[in-house]
């Protein structure tokens, strides 16, 4: 297993990408409900999206399990 | 699709890379002049390269049916060099003279230092006084934003054409400053570093087109020439048309680089027969 340093120095950047990518969709998302002036008649896969930020925003995770989390979480979601 | 490649690092990549860009429709690339990954010592060194993107390269590309263009410049991260720099740019213009070499460039910042802006001027000073295009890099990362609005405040206090400069690299934090002031603004897709082929699509779909390029820049690092046709796919997927990515990714750049007479590949138009 990496060094907690060698962890972050390795992962930051790709995970950045991948952060930077939600933070697109969720724009993409509004300005197509700025477009046609109104929102997705079914709004559970956004909400589902903002709870799981919501999750990862907790910075202390005892059992290191945000991963199994999220995907429990998104499991409520078709 | 024809496709117009306008930022590739061809010495970096193989045979390959050509033979499978020109299978997707890329019926031109440009080549800026770039850091090797290590910094040179000797003038010499920058001048069997450009030799190199300027004699070489264009036969490798023809091989495959493409067109190979290039830009000379010192890049930034040498630029620290002064000696070397000065002396590499007392030589550059010949290289201004060479057929397939489209203007001055990569110039740029890379940390922002008083000797790469220093550098900066006197390559946008030398594109003045020999009526060449600019390509400008802009810093990675962290350094980005600030190193955006240090090139614009510098481009700002030199008689500067800005139909003439394209500063590349721009993401969202940027791409307006750039636009406001009139330059072309370049999009470089990368797999992690910089912007990505969605976002490019987000922000093709945000700003008005008319100064935008698109490119992938792929070296020697962790790259993708195949962003460019990621991003193509992704604006094809959200229902703009064919003729609408054309006027992207191939006649942006044919208007652009196209101030330069050796650029002979026009704007097309799609029939719809």
């Amino acid at each position: 297993m990496l060094s907690p340093q060698k962890n972050l120095d390795t992962y930051f950047l790709e995970a950045r990408r991948d952060l930077l990518e939600v933070a697109a969709m969720l724009d993409r998302y509004d300005r197509s409900v700025e477009k046609e002036g109104k929102k997705a008649d079914d709004e559970s896969r956004l909400n589902s999206l903002i709870e799981a930020l919501a999750l990862l925003s907790k910075k202390e995770h005892p059992e290191s399990n945000r991963t199994e989390q999220l995907l429990v979480h998104f499991a409520k979601v078709s | 699709m024809q496709i117009i490649q306008p930022h590739y690092h061809a010495i970096a990549r193989t045979a390959q890379d050509y033979e499978r860009m020109a299978m997707s429709g890329v019926v031109a690339v440009c080549e800026p002049a770039f850091w090797a990954g290590f910094d040179r010592r000797y003038p010499e060194t920058f001048i069997d390269y450009f030799a190199q993107i300027s004699e070489f390269e264009p036969t490798r590309a023809a091989e495959f049916g493409i067109r190979h263009y290039c830009w000379v410049a010192v890049n930034p991260k040498e630029a620290e060099n002064k000696e070397l720099t000065n002396e590499v740019l007392r030589q550059m213009p010949e290289f201004l003279e060479k057929p397939t070499c489209l203007g001055v460039g990569e110039t740029g910042l890379h940390k922002s230092t008083q000797n790469e802006i220093d550098a900066l001027q006197a390559h946008v000073e030398i594109a003045i006084k020999h009526d060449q295009l600019v390509l400008i890099h802009t810093p990675h990362l962290a350094d980005k934003a600030h190193g955006t609005k240090t090139v614009l405040e510098v481009l700002a206090g030199m008689d500067v054409n800005p139909d003439k400069i394209w500063i590349d690299h721009v993401e969202e934090q940027t791409i307006e400053s750039v636009l406001d002031a009139g330059y072309w603004a370049g999009m470089t897709l990368y797999p992690v570093t910089k912007c990505s082929p969605r976002r490019s699509v987000d922000i093709l779909e945000k700003y008005s087109n008319e100064r935008l390029l698109v490119n992938s820049s792929a070296d020697w690092g962790p790259s993708d020439p195949f962003t460019l046709q990621e991003s193509i796919v992704e604006f094809r997927r959200r229902g703009h048309s064919l003729q609408e990515a054309v006027e992207i990714y191939h006649n942006n750049p044919c208007r652009f680089l196209g101030q330069n007479p050796k650029w002979d590949i026009k704007p097309i138009t799609i029939s719809e027969e």
